[in-house]
């Protein structure tokens, strides 16, 4: 078919495809048998060949999967097709590299593919996901949707009525609360890891690293069995049940969940911090609680915003932990310490579980707003880190050319 | 702080010690008391979720984990978490089975394949991956991916059935399956993966690499026999913190399946249920029924713990094999 583009004779794809029987001859004639002088060459190139064999065989295994599965059998669904659409393209073209080049470049050619297909697989379920659910949620998001909430609603009501102001504030205090107990927790759990010089320093690391694995629906019946069951009805301040189903209660088992996250991050940070300002200052006869304090501490302050944004886009959209300790409501509720409070995330879950087509549209509103929270927060995250990374790839960039130059000097000399 | 005067007229060396001042100790006393928190939290979580289990465990036994059906509220409580360990550890390798091989292969490329354009596009992509909510992740699958691999199933159904994970009942449903909710966790997964693969890739030594290079080994065979004989502790340690992220995934499976108990290894029909699923699920009971949740969160805790503290032990062995901690 396609390959009658190149030098291998055109049957070859064909005889591959229907009989899968041994691969053919290995052939070396396309090679040139001396080296012109002076063309430059790298061995990562795509010549114009590369590109004919790999769109006749993706134009191949696209027509045999066709065959297979369309016409003789009943048919798999695209998603399925597709699986073997690349399924077949890979033994299509591993056979014919194999013929054009010999083994050990077909080797090289179909690793190639394989592992830029699973960069690629990153990329798809992505866009996939954030493009479905805006255009469910973006063409039905309504500015009421943050002032209002869910006041006499019925569910035959259309989903640009009322709002999720209730969720929202819910959020918002949820999250601020658990920022409160997660930070200083966070900070100085990674300062403990990175700037002491405790034996202790690497079963705890470890112990971090095992507890940002730690399911949320587990901190949930945490806080849930420690405070609610015993002193949800029994303790009251001021007359509030603080141990009741409340926002607090949410965002304590949100701060467990956020510890790890921001330990981690910011650990990361502080061991890029140079060690050339510690001794510096460490030199100079300042004391160990005084060079964190001073200088390391302000060196890494980027990294700890950064923790603290990416902490927060975990615990945003947190749901499992919220049904045993927020629970969830449908009416605005401002009192972070009594009755039980609805959030984002509940109130897309919620919604999205019921059968009516409206109620579900809200869901939908409530995820976009959801996933356009986290997708900024994500990208303030980055804005805050940038300048370090930004730093970094200049000096890989400055580092490239002076490898690059190498060949050049060999060659003239 | 400050010499005496003493000791400089007598021209002995001034000792040396590191005595710690006030403020230092008080700094250790903080950070440490910061650490032991930590430690102190995750004992707490386990002994909590022991103690609020206690009735479940004393009504049921030792068949609290024999048992596959749920029923605490019968006139002979009858539930344990047999069905449910099933379904989670079958969501969680058909999770692993997918996201390993594509979470390494996107460390390889980011750290060896792509220009560094890409490669730092590609890691913000991993961590945005990693950042997005399960909530969304299940949403789109319940909606959006679902229909799309229902077809897929049933081919595999009808035409591979010698297989026995691909047999399925008579007449079956082919949405709300394991299948679909395992290729929904690997997605959050995978982002796991690749960025542990990622970091320990990248801390290959550029010497052996160029060295596999310089004898005319093609950059795939740099790879296999330098880059991925290197990171192999770190490609086992991900993959075991993958698949203990997978085991405690909650959100997104409990909307992907029905969550009623049953052991089988049907994955293709509509069915299952996972522990984190089953426990959302029944939040807000009361009595037996919440000392059974706890059980089987008691459960679901120590199979994550275990799966991460061996994972970390794996990575943090094979980072300090490497000698240069970055």
């Amino acid at each position: 078919m396609a390959a009658a583009l190149g030098t291998t004779d055109p049957v070859d794809t064909d005889d591959a495809g229907d009989t899968l029987e041994l691969p053919a001859p290995v052939r070396r004639d396309t090679r040139p048998s001396t080296p012109r002088a002076r063309t430059r060459r790298r061995p990562t190139e795509l010549t114009g060949i590369d590109l004919a064999t790999l769109a006749g065989c993706a134009a191949s295994a696209v027509a045999l999967s066709w065959l297979i599965f369309a016409r003789l059998t009943d048919g798999v669904g695209w998603f399925g097709f597709v699986v073997a659409a690349y399924l077949t393209f890979l033994v299509l073209f591993a056979l014919v590299t194999m013929d054009r080049v010999g083994p050990l470049v077909a080797a090289d050619r179909v690793a190639t593919v394989i592992v830029s297909t699973g960069a690629l697989l990153l990329m798809v379920p992505l866009l996939s996901l954030i493009a479905y659910i805006v255009s469910k949620g973006l063409p039905h998001l309504r500015p009421g949707f943050f002032f209002h909430d869910q006041r006499g609603i019925e569910p035959s009501d259309p989903s640009t009525a009322g709002g999720a102001s209730h969720a929202i504030l819910g959020s918002l205090e949820q999250v601020a609360l658990a920022l409160a107990f997660s930070v200083p927790l966070g900070l100085t759990t990674a300062v403990f890891l990175n700037e002491t010089r405790s034996r202790f320093r690497r079963p705890i690391r470890i112990l971090v690293d095992a507890m940002s694995g730690l399911p949320s629906i587990v901190a949930g019946l945490f806080i849930y069995a420690v405070f609610i069951i015993p002193y949800a009805d029994s303790v009251k301040v001021l007359g509030w049940e603080v141990f009741g189903y409340n926002g607090l209660m949410a965002s304590l088992a949100l701060a467990l969940v956020m510890v790890p996250t921001i330990t981690r991050t910011f650990e990361v940070v502080l061991r890029l911090v140079p060690d050339g300002l510690r001794e510096a200052s460490l030199a100079l006869g300042a004391s160990r609680a005084r060079t964190v304090w001073s200088v390391v501490l302000p060196t890494a302050r980027s990294g700890a915003t950064t923790a603290i944004v990416l902490g927060i886009a975990r615990a945003v959209g947190e749901t499992a932990p919220l049904l045993f300790t927020a629970f969830g409501a449908s009416l605005v509720n401002s009192n972070p310490v009594d009755e039980p409070q609805e959030s984002l995330p509940l109130f897309v879950y919620r919604n999205i579980r019921e059968a009516d087509a409206n109620v579900r549209e809200r869901g939908f509103i409530g995820a976009t707003v959801l996933l356009l929270i986290v997708l900024s927060l994500f990208a303030l995250a980055r804005f805050i880190g940038r300048d370090r990374t930004r730093k970094r790839s200049r000096r890989r960039r400055a580092r490239a050319p002076h490898i690059d130059a190498r060949p050049a000097e060999e060659s003239y000399a | 702080m400050g010499t005496s005067p003493a000791s400089l007229r007598a021209r002995t060396p001034r000792e040396v010690a590191d005595e710690p001042t006030r403020i230092d100790r008080l700094f250790g006393y903080l950070t440490s008391a910061a650490g032991a928190t930590v430690l102190v939290l995750m004992v707490l979580v386990g002994l909590f979720l022991l103690l609020r289990a206690q009735d479940a465990f004393t009504a049921m036994g030792h068949r609290f984990f024999t048992t596959v059906e749920w029923r605490p509220d019968a006139e002979t409580p009858s539930f344990g978490v047999r069905g449910l360990i099933t379904g989670t550890l079958l969501v969680g390798l058909i999770a692993f089975t997918i996201a390993v091989p594509v979470g390494t292969c996107a460390g390889l490329f980011i750290t060896e394949f792509a220009s560094p354009r890409w490669r730092s596009l590609l890691t913000s992509l991993v961590d945005l991956l990693a950042a997005i909510p399960s909530l969304l992740y299940g949403l789109w699958g319940l909606v959006f991916l679902q229909d799309k691999i229902a077809p897929l199933s049933s081919w595999l159904a009808r035409h591979l059935d010698w297989f026995p994970l691909f047999r399925v009942n008579d007449e079956p449903d082919y949405v709300g399956t394991m299948f679909i909710a395992g290729m929904v966790v690997s997605l959050m997964v995978i982002p796991i993966v690749a960025a542990i693969t990622r970091e320990v890739f990248s801390q290959t030594p550029q010497g052996e690499k160029e060295a596999a290079l310089a004898l005319g080994g093609t950059r795939w065979g740099m790879v296999r026999r330098v880059v991925i004989p290197y990171g192999r502790g770190g490609i086992i340690g991900a993959s075991m913190l993958g698949l203990g992220r997978a085991l405690g995934e909650t959100i997104a499976v409990s909307l992907l399946l029905p969550q009623v108990p049953e052991e089988t290894i049907r994955v293709l029909q509509h069915g299952g249920a996972t522990v984190s699923g089953f426990i959302v699920q029944r939040a807000g009971g009361s009595g037996i029924n919440v000392s059974g949740l706890m059980g089987a969160g008691l459960v679901l805790f120590v199979m994550t713990l275990t799966t991460n503290l061996v994972a970390s032990l794996v990575i943090a062995r094979s980072r300090s094999g490497v000698g240069v901690e970055v």
